[in-house]
């Protein structure tokens, strides 16, 4: 309030409320209570569990507050955008009320303010204030900063200071919260947060994101070349690893593996492993017998393809691959479906569910049709991301803990060391004072005392 | 010996020191209150080995890891921060009454990691998501600010306690250090406290950001060290900015240790990615 005097009553009197520490505390609690009922609430779930769970009018009601998606409702976003301008507003405040204690080179030290302070420690001395000023003048230099020295009647004053710079601590600490909340806008406005899945071998270049759902093309395709998983003993998953290649413009540019916590950057966007899980292929082994020779014969096939038998059976084309299939009524799992046309050109659907290898001899034809070997695929599951307001954020970070060390550990200390005349000898007293953690003042000045003593 | 073994003799010790310190308290025997002592030093010196030895054990069965994987693990090692914290606090503040109201503390930690039908004391391999070396800096920094909070909790209790009387009685209460040097303990660990618990906090959001891709994501672990943290944020601005003393700030740690518990076990309970740390594990 003090510099920024508004003429406007309005403003100041935002100003003031937003400078206060009251509002500071009301936020803080606000914030410690409403963030509770996310934590309840399972977050962005789907409509119709919620209306299971709390009935049509709650959730009507529960909608309208936002507490399914709470921590981007308007209300929530308020509370934070209040908290950030009450942190920049006090600190502005505070700042500007105390930039003669900050901002100044020389402090203007009071005698009359230190005789008052109950921190002290006073002996006598043989020699005289002369010789002690000579003695206690380099050392004091040299231990503490901004000294100053002046003379009295019947001796010397010498003060002399140390930490004016932890005041700015607290300072550094609302900084950080303020890089905090500017690093995670600009995560929300520039990045994006998508995800992908790419059965091995395959490459892809769209994602889907998280929020929307939208597809999002990105400026490289991603070819997994690999996925692996390996299990402990006690069938606990051991590792996740993805081959992955980039490419742009098909040449491949950049190749790693990646496991969980070690993910893969390029261009600003990172590759995260996140889950992975199991496509069947496309491709099979399949066995023919003949039911009149008893031979067997075993040809490699893909989706699509046509095979022409032997011993004048047919031809035999394996038209798909279905999941979950029925089988009157009955499910059989994935199977592949094919269809085979006799000699005399009668054609007919065989089911082959890879689970029931002598499934096709219930069909009692001329020749029985297996699965023989069929290889299961594995997809990897990535996490796609772009956040450019990551390092905002981690300068954040490190500016909070180095600040609340401060702010919390560290002080500015003034000292003043007076000496006055006595007989041929003088008394000398240390008073002390500091911005906070004042029990420990009291023995800097008693190990002060003790080093004053022993100069010689 | 087996860390088991080891961890299980602590936590007899801590109940013994605790005990100590009750009697010394209780029936004014300053020898009972300096026997508790060291036997709370013994003990943090058998929870310091059968941590150690744990350690030693994973690498022995072949997947070696910092012990400080899952709840018990964890427990373990929030008895052993509290231990030590207690302890620096009795030195510096040469009172051994609050003693009698943090030893048990670190007993009950130990007793619930050991006891509990739902912990599992046994040796896990590491699942993918939790083999990083952000682990050991997020639990070791988390679990020094809830010790702090621990110990605070039991000062607070002692300042309500004492409050309620007058300075000067004597009686159970009146042997309490002085209200003003509990109210400045309660505000000396609970910035202690937030120093950790905020490097906790960042800790794991480094670490979920290399493992997820998200330094942030209201996940309900996330939150409630949030909600814990806006709790002890706002106890020493009121403190600090509005001069809040006593009573209030008492209640205020109070709330806040309520905090800790529920993000620790409570959270559990809550879906989300820290269910690693379920109980059944």
């Amino acid at each position: 309030m003090s510099s920024l005097k508004a003429s406007n009553g309005v403003v100041d009197a935002i100003w003031k409320l937003l400078a206060s520490i009251q509002l500071t505390i009301v936020l803080l609690m606000s914030l410690a209570g409403t963030s509770i009922i996310g934590t309840l609430i399972p977050q962005n779930s789907e409509p119709a569990a919620y209306v299971a769970a709390f009935g049509e009018t709650l959730f009507r009601f529960f909608s309208v507050l936002g507490l399914f998606d709470m921590y981007h409702s308007w209300w929530f976003q308020i509370l934070i955008v209040l908290l950030a301008a009450n942190v920049v507003v006090c600190s502005a405040d505070r700042l500007s009320a105390g930039r003669r204690i900050l901002f100044v080179r020389q402090p203007a030290y009071q005698a009359a303010r230190f005789r008052s302070l109950p921190d002290r420690e006073a002996f006598t001395e043989e020699r005289g204030p002369e010789i002690l000023r000579a003695l206690y003048e380099p050392y004091v230099s040299r231990k503490a900063r901004a000294v100053h020295i002046e003379t009295t009647e019947d001796g010397f004053r010498m003060f002399g200071e140390n930490g004016r710079w932890t005041r700015f601590g607290v300072y550094a600490v609302h900084l950080s919260v303020v890089l905090l909340l500017i690093g995670g806008l600009i995560g929300s406005i520039f990045g994006f947060d998508g995800f992908v899945t790419i059965p091995e071998g395959d490459t892809v270049q769209q994602i889907s994101l998280r929020s929307t759902g939208e597809r999002l093309r990105l400026p490289f395709a991603i070819r997994c070349d690999d996925f692996d998983v390996s299990f402990y003993e006690t069938g606990a998953p051991k590792e996740f690893r993805s081959s992955l290649t980039l490419l742009e413009n098909g040449r491949p540019v950049l190749q790693k593996e990646i496991i969980v916590n070690d993910p893969l950057r390029y261009q600003g966007i990172s590759i995260f492993q996140s889950s992975y899980g199991t496509v069947p292929s496309r491709e099979a082994v399949l066995s023919f017998t003949s039911r009149g020779t008893g031979m067997v014969y075993t040809q490699e096939m893909k989706v699509g393809q046509e095979a022409h038998l032997p011993e004048n059976l047919g031809t035999f084309v394996l038209a798909e691959l279905r999941h979950q299939t029925q089988f009157k009524g009955h499910p059989v799992g994935d199977a592949f479906i094919g269809r085979l046309t006799t000699p005399d050109g009668t054609a007919q659907e065989v089911v082959l569910p890879i689970r029931f290898p002598t499934f096709d001899r219930m069909r009692r034809g001329e020749v029985v049709i297996a699965v023989d070997q069929f290889k299961e695929k594995h997809y990897t599951g990535l996490q796609v991301n772009k956040d450019p307001g990551v390092d905002v954020v981690y300068s954040g970070f490190i500016l909070m803990i180095l600040g609340c060390y401060v702010t919390f550990f560290r002080s500015h200390q003034q000292v003043c060391v007076e000496a006055v005349r006595k007989g041929s000898g003088a008394l000398v007293t240390i008073y002390g004072t500091a911005n906070k953690n004042k029990a420990s003042m009291q023995r800097r000045i008693q190990r002060l005392a003790i080093a004053l003593k022993e100069m010689k | 010996m087996t860390s088991s073994v080891l961890l299980s003799a602590t936590t007899f010790i801590y109940g013994i020191a605790g005990f100590l310190y009750c009697f010394a308290w209780v029936f004014k025997k300053p020898g009972a209150g300096r026997l508790a002592s060291w036997v709370t030093l013994g003990g943090l010196a058998g929870n310091t080995a059968g941590f150690i030895l744990r350690w030693v054990e994973s690498y022995r069965m072949g997947f070696g890891h910092a012990p400080l994987s899952n709840l018990y693990e964890s427990l373990i090692f929030f008895a052993w921060t509290i231990a030590l914290i207690y302890l620096f606090i009795e030195w510096r503040y040469q009172n051994r009454v609050i003693g009698a109201f943090s030893a048990p503390l670190a007993f009950l930690t130990m007793a619930y990691a050991s006891l509990s039908p739902n912990i599992s004391d046994r040796i896990q391999p590491l699942i993918p998501a939790l083999k990083s070396n952000w682990l050991i800096a997020h639990v070791i920094t988390c679990f020094i600010g809830y010790g702090a909070f621990a110990v605070a909790f039991g000062v607070s209790i002692m300042y309500l306690l004492k409050s309620r009387r007058g300075e000067g009685e004597g009686g159970l209460v009146g042997r309490f250090p002085p209200t003003a040097v509990l109210d400045e303990l309660t505000h000396q660990l609970g910035m202690f406290g937030f120093l950790f618990l905020s490097a906790g906090i960042i800790t794991g959001a480094v670490w979920a950001n290399s493992a997820w891709g998200r330094y942030w994501g209201w996940d309900p672990k996330e939150t409630w060290s949030l909600i814990t943290w806006f709790i002890y944020a706002t106890l020493l601005h009121a403190r600090m900015m509005r001069g809040w003393r006593g009573r209030r700030i008492a209640w205020l740690s109070i709330v806040g240790f309520g905090a800790v518990l529920f993000t620790y076990f409570g959270v559990n309970l809550l879906p989300g990615l820290h269910s690693y740390q379920s109980m059944g594990q």
